[in-house]
């Protein structure tokens, strides 16, 4: 199905990615060419097919709840563009 | 302006440095030096050769102490710079992690330089491991040393193009990359050198900035197989910090070599036969299935009937990955942050300008089809073809032991081809992505060249965790192609 300009601002919006409303015409006949060439997996019989959830056989290992880290606020922190007072800091959310 | 310390195979230079021929100082600073000259290819996005002076002097302490760490100890190696390195930027070939310098090392490369490995730098890739040619970098594109004397540069391919050409210009004994969908091997084949994708599980991925966790595996890229088997010894291992990590014992892949081929059978996949697939490539073929006969191999004819299906089951399985992977990006915790009024319009400034467009393009699709009332139509269903892909491959496994296909449909582009239509760049992948989807072990050896004077490689693919069976036919390949071309950049031209 073709993605017209509408749709490609919506999910644009939902992935959080600044669209210039110029790009939104391009970028709309593009991905409808990538989106009608992957539709071709409408021919295959998948009745009855599991999806698959794991590529290796084997079960996902489970480990004890337990705190085995922590304590690393300066680390966590280092990178973050615009820290405060010890905290990532981000702009005002709640008036 | 070539050393010889640099012509050296790892395995080589693994010999020199424990028969005392030369120390991993002198072996690291020829590398370092190389890489220095050969900055107009673009390969390298960080250069560490402090760091790796510091490191080969510590190996070379280690060794008059008759204490090395093993067969790595004081080897100097190139890293993709999408595998975290403590104290080093790491960045993806991203804008959006500008000045990431992480605070931890990935396991892979912690495991490399706890076995004595000197890195020398961080090499050039496609924007978060996006592309298959090296040309969706933040940093510009990487150039392939080899050329035809057209005067157009090559793409080394991609996504690990900095780390492929790096090795095959000898600014390293040998480097590591990531696969995706054919992110090691198909560089390997552009840049005349091996590549291997282990099985899914048996590198960790925990330290490698992750674009489709169901697929992606870290492996190496070497001159020689002896030299990837060796390299692959001191990457794998099971991991706790990665739950995907499969608690598998690691056999002595080196000791996998030397054993040939004979009874050994090989399949050959009709369905990998397609029109578009330049004649060169169709010989090569054939010539390998030739080559691996003399030795002693039996060719069966396999079945792989879902395979035309690989590359949109791709196409919608790792973009919907990667768009929940790239959600982490926000402008807050790390990189890039571009500021706006609200917390929304600073992610969308944040990520608009961050993300480059092939990253943008894939972000969107992935949201698409993993958005509500589409789910089902395009990623479940994804999910179930994959599973018969899967199933294709273990059915012909109940035959084979081992299937020979080429490893990419061309030889090296010009930069600046394909550049316009993001499905003719996205075909570059059709002979490697259905083993990714099936997680099975992969390697791409250098076989020939094509009537430009390009390299071509030859491509196996094996069981789950049998790379020991890989490595031993891609060495009869290795001895029956007897490739030794060297590219133009090395010859001077």
């Amino acid at each position: 199905m073709p993605l017209d300009e509408s749709t490609v601002k919506n999910i644009a919006f939902l992935a959080r990615l600044k669209v210039p409303d110029e790009e939104l015409e391009r970028l709309a006949s593009e991905l409808s060419n990538i989106i009608g060439w992957v539709e071709q997996l409408a021919e295959v019989d998948t009745e009855g097919v599991e999806p698959m959830t794991s590529v290796v056989e084997m079960t996902l290992p489970k480990r004890p709840d337990a705190v085995n880290d922590g304590g690393d606020r300066e680390r966590v922190l280092a990178n973050a563009p615009e820290p405060m007072s010890g905290y990532f800091a981000v702009p005002k959310v709640v008036e | 302006m070539t050393d010889p310390l640099t012509a050296l195979t790892l395995a080589q230079a693994r010999d020199g440095l424990a028969s005392g021929d030369f120390t991993s100082e002198e072996l690291t600073r020829a590398h370092s030096g190389a890489v220095e000259a050969a900055r107009d290819l673009n390969l390298f996005i960080t250069e560490t050769p402090e760091l790796a002076l510091e490191r080969a002097q510590a190996s070379d302490t280690r060794r008059a102490k008759d204490a090395a760490a093993g067969p790595m100890d004081g080897i100097p190696i190139a890293v993709k710079d999408l595998f975290c390195t403590e104290g080093v930027l790491t960045t993806a070939g991203s804008h959006i992690l500008d000045g990431f310098t992480p605070t931890y090392e990935s396991t892979v490369t912690a495991n490399l330089r706890a076995a004595g490995a000197v890195m020398v730098g961080k090499t050039n890739l496609d924007e978060f491991a996006m592309g298959s040619a090296n040309v969706t970098s933040y940093y510009g594109p990487a150039k392939n040393p080899w050329s035809t004397g057209d005067g157009k540069d090559r793409v080394p391919g991609g996504s690990s193009g900095g780390s492929a050409a790096a090795v095959a210009a000898h600014l390293c004994s040998a480097s590591i990359g990531t696969d995706t969908g054919g992110s090691i091997r198909q560089p390997a084949s552009f840049s005349g050198i091996v590549g291997l994708k282990p099985t899914y599980g048996r590198c960790s991925r925990w330290g490698i900035v992750a674009f489709a966790s169901s697929l992606d595996q870290a492996g190496p890229l070497t001159r020689t197989i002896r030299d990837a088997a060796i390299m692959l010894g001191a990457m794998a291992g099971h991991d706790a910090k990665d739950s995907t990590s499969a608690p598998v014992e690691k056999p002595d892949f080196e000791a996998a070599l030397g054993g040939g081929v004979r009874g050994l059978k090989v399949g050959i996949p009709r369905e990998y036969r397609i029109d578009s697939t330049p004649g060169e490539i169709e010989t090569l073929w054939q010539q390998g299935i030739e080559w691996l006969k003399d030795a002693g191999a039996e060719p069966v004819d396999v079945a792989l009937p879902h395979t035309k299906y690989a590359l949109p089951t791709y196409y919608i399985v790792a973009p919907a990955e990667a768009s929940s992977n790239l959600a982490r990006y926000d402008g807050v915790r790390f990189g890039l942050r571009v500021p706006g009024e609200t917390l929304d319009e600073m992610y969308e400034n944040t990520r608009g300008e961050g993300f480059g467009a092939e990253v943008r393009r894939r972000v969107l699709i992935g949201t698409y089809v993993l958005s509500a009332g589409y789910y089902d139509a395009y990623y479940v269903k994804a999910q179930k073809v994959r599973t018969l892909i899967a199933r294709d491959f273990k059915k012909a496994f109940e035959t084979v032991d081992v299937i020979l296909t080429p490893t990419a449909p061309s030889a090296a582009f010009a930069i600046g081809e394909k550049m316009d239509d993001p499905i003719a760049m996205y075909l570059n992948d059709v002979f490697t992505v259905p083993a990714s989807l099936a997680g099975l072990p992969a390697i791409s050896v250098p076989a020939g060249l094509d009537p430009q004077g390009l390299p071509l490689g030859l491509h196996l693919i094996g069981r789950p965790f049998d790379e020991e069976t890989v490595l031993r036919a891609a060495e009869a390949l290795e001895t029956a192609a007897r490739f030794d071309t060297k590219p133009a950049y090395l010859e001077g031209a």
